[in-house]
């Protein structure tokens, strides 16, 4: 409990610290605006805003930590460079240039001004202090009354005293109240954060186009230069024993032992292809089971623990077991593992695998094409590939499928959800001051009304709407921890 | 020799049925969906069986299903299972209840009509019939086990023919060996894998998968 109480002491004094160093960058960046607004240095516009940004990093970093859990970049991607014309000019606006310096310069500076976060964390820094000190107050009130005992003013031992008492419940509670505050004003608006992830999809589906299309460029010559060619093989032997048969009944003979030798072989090269595109045991048994059976065609002794659910959709099935084949591959052929470890499971409505090794390690995803390949099979679907291999191994591979399970994620619904916020915020009226403290009055018989309704009402009423006020305040506030319990746990079964 | 034939696909039916009935079997039922193949299986109690993985109506694994449904309810019933595509995972399922009567080959294999009905007749002897590319995978697997490192070449490839369920005999005949050779090679061999030695046939064919399935 002191500990407890200490940290959070400590944090809230390093947080008022980072709240002073951000009032300093602010004031900074907001004389950087004023003098590129009014007198045109605009050159002086991006350092400024960098140092405010590295502020509100700080304070975003702070608050992941202590309280809130990490909050992500508000801001919108960085501009890509100007884009030289085929005449060798760079446009921006109306306006040519030789070089670019100065149109990556506008597209930077427009990118700053333009981005809403850049002028929410200038309010957030600007505020910062204010919030600091709300956070810090208990030691703040104990070193002012240290400071004021020592100058003579006994008084201050009380604000000391105050100041312990207070800490134990408050320190924690501001630190949390903090975080809470730090990530609505400095984490990213549902606006940026729709912008970033229409950016990653773009580029997640330009890169599925683009593999989508070698793969059936591959698939479109491997049919020609095999299956399709020995066919033709096989229809022209074919024919030629047939023209043998009344001649030479054992030269044709011959010839269809070899039409149907080729024929075999075709057979084989398309089984090889049918692999390579979809593995028929995925297509017969689903995820868990073609993943088995993964296991049991590799070399290695592998052990499968698999809690997928039925009824994933076909490509991501697919996407993941082709994850797990290449990442298996690789541990046989770059990693020399002789164990593996491959675990499928769910959640909430993510799919995640991992698949570890006691091979080498050192596997590098910049190096292998194949590890590449899997990122974008697996950008596809949002999916990220996580890997760890430290020199001397074990390597672990850990993908997650986000929203790889449907029908899974239940929000509360929205005439739920604003009945519950008015429960939550309301409750306490009809329950302390019309309920409760009306009770109060009317039991120690003072005159004063107030504005409790229960005591303007004619003397027989008192009671009976007092205690209705009550009951009113009770069940809000019952019905609305019910009900967010209840979602809360609806949510830890999806997780479970 | 009783067949019950499961096969969707017209063309393979009537050429399997006409193979059968030209090599004396008496085929009778030839059907093309999974819950009819269960109920001929269960109702005529053939000698042996002959079906394709995959069946209507849902093109999965209805055939392999119905094979094992079958064999829950009448154990030891012959069943030759027909594919386009081997897994060991499919291999191990229909060997898991050690009573042999199982075959396993690839569709191609009926291209070679002697070593098919061969592989028949296997079956409904109580036999084994793995196809050679079961065999090839499972000794994949295996690679990593010592004692699978020091068999001499001559004896892997026996193994590999006992594997798929062929007698002294059959090998010998195979390899250009004498059939007893092949059997002090089986001895070896069984040395070796630290395996139990037995006369009987089947039962060593089935030991031998059994340890190349536990891993």
């Amino acid at each position: 409990m002191v500990r407890r109480t200490l940290s959070a002491l400590g944090r809230g004094v390093a947080l008022l610290g980072a709240a002073l160093l951000g009032e300093a960058a602010a004031l900074v960046m907001l004389a950087g605006v004023l003098l590129s607004l009014m007198l045109g240095l605009v050159f002086l516009f991006p350092p400024a805003v960098r140092l405010a940004r590295a502020a509100a990093g700080l304070h975003r970093r702070l608050a992941g930590r202590w309280s809130a859990g990490p909050v992500d970049d508000p801001y919108l991607p960085a501009p890509g460079p100007p884009v030289r014309q085929p005449d060798g000019w760079y446009r921006d606006g109306r306006t040519l240039y030789k070089t670019p310096v100065v149109p990556a310069f506008n597209l930077r500076l427009n990118w700053l001004l333009k981005d809403p976060a850049t002028w929410r964390d200038l309010a957030f820094l600007l505020t910062a202090p204010l919030l600091g000190t709300a956070v810090a107050a208990p030691a703040v009130l104990a070193a002012g009354g240290v400071l004021l005992t020592a100058s003579g003013v006994p008084a201050g031992l009380a604000a000391v005293a105050v100041a312990a008492a207070v800490a134990p419940w408050y320190a924690p509670r501001a630190v949390a109240s903090y975080g809470g505050v730090a990530a609505l004003l400095l984490g990213p608006t549902e606006r940026a954060r729709l912008a970033r992830q229409v950016n990653r999809l773009a580029a997640a589906r330009d890169e599925a186009v683009d593999a989508q299309a070698a793969e059936l460029r591959r698939i479109e010559r491997d049919l020609h230069d095999g299956a399709q060619a020995r066919l033709v093989a096989i229809g022209m032997t074919i024919g030629a024993a047939e023209e043998l048969l009344a001649s030479d009944p054992q030269a044709a003979r011959a010839l269809l032992v070899k039409a149907r030798e080729a024929s075999a072989t075709a057979l084989q090269e398309l089984r090889r292809l049918v692999r390579g595109i979809h593995p028929p045991v995925l297509a017969e048994r689903g995820l868990a089971d073609a993943v088995r059976a993964l296991a049991l065609d590799t070399p290695l002794q592998t052990h499968v623990t698999v809690d997928a659910p039925e009824g994933l959709e076909a490509p991501l099935e697919s996407a993941a077991y082709f994850a797990v084949s290449e990442l298996l591959a690789n541990a046989v052929r770059h990693g020399g593992a002789s164990e593996a470890w491959v675990d499928v499971s769910t959640h909430g409505s993510a799919l995640r695998i991992t698949v570890t090794d006691d091979g080498r390690g050192g596997a590098d995803p910049s190096r292998g094409t194949g590890l590449t390949g899997i990122e974008r099979r697996l950008g596809a679907f949002d999916g990220v590939l996580a890997l760890n291999s430290p020199l001397g191994g074990p390597t672990t591979a850990v993908i997650d499928l986000p929203r790889a399970v449907r029908g899974r994620t239940r929000p509360v619904p929205t005439g739920r959800a604003v009945t519950l916020a008015v429960c939550w915020t309301l409750c306490w009226i009809p329950l302390f001051p019309q309920g409760l403290v009306a009770a109060g009055f009317k039991i120690a018989g003072s005159t004063e009304k107030a504005w409790f309704l229960g005591l303007h009402v004619a003397e027989p009423y008192q009671w009976p709407v007092i205690i209705g006020m009550i009951l009113l305040g009770g069940t809000m506030l019952a019905g609305a921890a019910l009900q967010t319990a209840k979602h809360r746990e609806s949510r830890a079964g999806e997780c479970a | 020799m009783r067949v019950v034939l499961a096969e969707d696909l017209h063309l393979l039916r009537e050429g399997l049925v006409h193979l059968l009935r030209a090599h004396g079997f008496d085929v009778v039922a030839a059907v093309e969906s999974g819950p009819g193949l269960l109920e001929a299986l269960v109702a005529e109690c053939p000698d042996v069986a002959v079906v394709d993985v995959r069946l209507p109506p849902t093109f999965t694994d209805e055939g392999l299903q119905a094979s094992l449904a079958a064999r829950r309810r009448v154990p030891g019933l012959p069943i030759l299972v027909l594919s386009q595509h081997v897994e060991q995972l499919y291999a191990r399922e229909l060997l898991a209840d050690g009573s042999g009567g199982i075959g396993y080959l690839l569709k191609d294999r009926v291209f070679n009509g002697e070593q098919f009905i061969d592989a028949v007749r296997r079956v409904a002897a109580g036999g084994t019939a793995m196809d050679p590319e079961v065999i090839a995978k499972l000794l994949v697997s295996n690679a990593r086990k010592e004692p699978i490192g020091r068999l001499t070449p001559r004896e892997r490839e026996v193994l590999e023919l006992m594997a798929e369920g062929r007698s002294n005999a059959a090998i010998g005949q195979r390899l250009h060996l004498s059939e007893s050779a092949v059997g002090k090679h089986t001895a070896g061999i069984f040395a070796k894998l630290d395996l139990a030695p037995s006369d009987d046939d089947n039962r060593r064919v089935l030991a031998v998968l059994a340890y190349l399935n536990s891993r």
